[in-house]
């Protein structure tokens, strides 16, 4: 959105293609539409409800309604909540934190009664936040890292004092509200039969790693669990874009100072090119925008240096490493969609098998309806850790990037290339 | 006089803006397809569209992800076959 706006201004003409029918994407997630968002699209030609499933050189953009012809694109795809597979979270009642979020704040509706949230990362403050304000009984946040660890930035919060407040705020709801938080202590497996009824959570150390000894069971009806984010690169990706390991051991796409890509024409910003939360995202996506019209602004450049020196520290002070892996049952489904088990994808290491791509081959693991998007990471993190940018690439690989049925592309005036 | 939606025969009220698969949470219903291997059940997980644990059918289209689904009043909704 700041881009489309930053471009209008510029006087590009600009029309964004939206997979929601609502603009906003995922911060800006409310009943009607906030006001900013407003603001920012009032020069734009918006297109709700578009599914960009490619967009071919030149460039077009194929969506399931339409085609749009462009000189420039600019991506702006976002990311999803990243997550580590343990034993029963494919239980109906076990949530991503976005989506009970997403929930609470899109759609007037609790996921549950008894939430425990878990998983690492700042953005678990205001999802246990917003549930508690929204009438949830949270009994407990679990954070497997220790916050503490911002101590190593001196400095760093003094310089981001919104970010101190705005924990401040959340821990303070939780607080209001008798929330337990603990750090350092992680989900370790989800229980119930056909749904979720309680979780065991445990202390763990630097590795992720339970510590004997301190697992205990806590009766709930729902988890919301995430670990970060990851970036939804597949349109750059099939475009040609260059992409990299980013901190936080995700694959992003690769921007110069004006957030080009390596193809010409293509631009990228926000989580796309790392994950960094909404500030970054308005500053980078805005010089992106002007970009595109050739210009840029001291402003934005000094905006975007100071959001991303705060996003630089985060995958040091809420890393995931690879301790999860141990936590593991044989029969602990990794590929949800395809339903492939830890044992399965063991076997295939074992065989010899030493990339994500010849996993997902052998294993099916990445081959279902989500195309490897949740669990990708964890398979690539299977076969070499950390996994290497090929590794992660050969997972987030995506001919089309969203479902089409084909009466749709045969109902479509299409122009043969 | 709220809007409804029939779900397996059922009326379940949903609110305006609400998705389908909100809608079917907020009536209590957690899970509404099983697994092709294992039979296991599954409704929401990452909420936004990108896992595609909560397909569903709306209106005879099968496999339509309920939580980037818009509910619309008289929607029928059936379980994925």
């Amino acid at each position: 959105m700041a881009g489309a706006a930053a471009a209008a201004g510029a006087g590009l003409s600009v029309v964004v293609v939206d997979f929601a029918d609502r603009p906003g994407g995922q911060y800006f997630r409310h009943r009607s539409v906030h006001p900013t968002v407003a603001r920012l699209l009032a020069d734009v030609r918006f297109l709700a409800g578009h599914r960009v499933f490619a967009i071919s050189a030149g460039f077009v953009v194929h969506t399931q309604i339409q085609q749009v012809r462009a000189d420039a694109v600019l991506i702006a795809t976002g990311a999803h909540d990243r997550q580590v597979p343990f034993p029963g979270w494919d239980l109906p009642g076990v949530f991503a934190a976005g989506g009970a979020q997403a929930l609470v704040k899109g759609h007037g509706v609790l996921p549950g009664r008894r939430i425990v949230v878990a998983g690492t990362g700042p953005f678990l403050l205001p999802v246990a936040a917003g549930l508690v304000g929204a009438g949830a009984s949270v009994v407990g946040v679990f954070e497997a890292n220790d916050p503490a660890r911002f101590v190593r930035f001196p400095g760093l919060l003094a310089r981001h004092p919104g970010k101190l407040v705005e924990a401040a705020r959340y821990l303070a709801v939780l607080a209001r509200h008798r929330v337990p938080l603990r750090t350092r202590h992680c989900v370790v497996a989800a229980h119930g039969d056909d749904e979720l009824s309680a979780v065991t959570v445990a202390r763990v150390d630097r590795s992720w790693r339970p510590v004997p000894g301190t697992a205990r069971r806590i009766s709930c009806d729902t988890l919301a669990v995430g670990c970060g984010f990851t970036p939804q690169v597949e349109l750059g990706l099939a475009l040609g874009c260059a992409s990299r390991l980013a901190a936080d051991g995700g694959l992003v796409l690769t921007v110069d100072d004006r957030q080009a890509t390596s193809v010409p024409g293509v631009y990228a910003a926000g989580e796309v090119t790392g994950v960094g939360g909404y500030r970054l995202a308005m500053a980078s996506g805005a010089l992106a925008g002007l970009a595109v019209a050739g210009r840029s602004s001291a402003r934005l450049v000094r905006s975007r240096a100071r959001h991303s020196a705060f996003a630089a520290a985060l995958p040091l002070v809420y890393p995931v490493p690879d301790g999860w892996i141990s936590g593991l049952a044989g029969d602990t489904i990794v590929c949800r969609c395809e339903e492939v088990r830890f044992d399965a994808i063991r076997a295939a290491v074992e065989l010899g098998v030493q990339d994500a791509r010849a996993v997902k081959l052998l294993t099916r693991a990445g081959m279902g309806w989500c195309q490897g998007r949740i669990c990708g990471q964890s398979v690539a993190s299977m076969t070499g850790t950390p996994p290497a940018a090929d590794a992660l690439a050969a997972m987030a690989w995506r001919t089309l990037a969203q479902p089409v049925l084909l009466g749709d592309l045969a109902a479509m005036e299409g122009e043969r290339e | 006089m709220t809007d409804h939606v029939v779900f397996d025969g059922r009326s379940l009220p949903m609110v305006p803006g609400q998705s389908v698969a909100a809608v079917l949470l907020a009536a209590g219903i957690r899970s509404w397809r099983t697994t092709r291997v294992f039979g296991r059940p599954r409704g929401l997980f990452c909420g936004i569209g990108v896992c595609f644990d909560c397909l569903v059918t709306v209106n005879g289209t099968a496999s339509v992800r309920a939580c980037v689904t818009e509910a619309r009043p008289g929607d029928v909704i059936s379980r994925a076959v």
